[in-house]
């Protein structure tokens, strides 16, 4: 289960919403599996159908939460025309196993969707959200 | 002296779990076959057909080595090569 704060919810649905039609991402750090400090990041590829962090402001986010003691606990991104569920490009690049993946949909302008998942080996594994006022 | 490599959550299952091993050599090549002959099986996970995996990122200190020579970049004592596979997908 992903237990997340409505306010980190609405900052990742504002960074989907601006970025549209192309797709949106980032991390969620914490620690001790809490999603905490919001980092949007630049969708290297600038694509409707793809997304890629770049790779320097990876490696500088990266080393942050290493010295910061935390972890990508979230890591989300933005489908444009399609739902929110992991596609199979999601499943071949996943490799955080401990990330919760979070996905949302914009294809709707008045509607949100909002789903977590786990992709472990391969394999999605859909999850609870809790929200938390 | 040697040469610091980071390894990524997802790799350390070839390291015994350490998130950092040293390796030697004079080429980012010659490291990765260093590193191979430390920890077997980690060369196919960073490289395929004689080229760096596109999915996986690998740093010199603080350059993308895509931006150097790649594999053929030199690398010297004291340097810290970082291994973290590229976020991604559609």
């Amino acid at each position: 289960m992903l237990s997340i704060s409505q306010e980190l919810v609405d900052k990742i649905v504002s960074h989907a919403r601006a970025d549209h039609p192309d797709e949106a991402c980032g991390v969620i750090a914490g620690r001790g599996g809490v999603p905490e400090r919001f980092i949007p990041m630049e969708n290297a590829e600038r694509s409707p159908t793809f997304y890629r962090f770049d790779s320097l402001e990876q490696l500088r986010v990266w080393r942050e939460m290493d010295d910061r003691d935390e972890e990508p606990v979230v890591i989300y991104h933005s489908h444009t025309a399609t739902e929110a569920y992991p596609s199979r490009t999601d499943v071949s690049y996943a490799s955080e196993p401990d990330a919760h993946y979070v996905l949302v949909s914009t294809r709707e302008e008045n509607a949100v969707e909002f789903r977590s998942f786990r992709i472990v080996d391969g394999v999605i594994t859909e999850e609870e959200v809790r929200f938390l006022p | 002296m040697a040469i610091e490599v980071r390894i990524p959550t997802i790799l350390r299952n070839y390291t015994d779990g350490a998130k950092a091993v040293s390796a030697e050599g004079k080429t980012l090549e010659e490291l990765i076959g260093n590193l191979e002959s430390r920890h077997p099986g980690i060369k196919d996970r960073l490289v395929d057909q004689g080229n760096l995996r596109r999915f996986v990122n690998v740093y010199l200190n603080d350059e993308d080595v895509r931006f150097l020579g790649g594999l053929g970049t030199p690398v010297t004592d004291g340097d810290t090569v970082t291994v973290l596979p590229a976020v991604a997908g559609g």
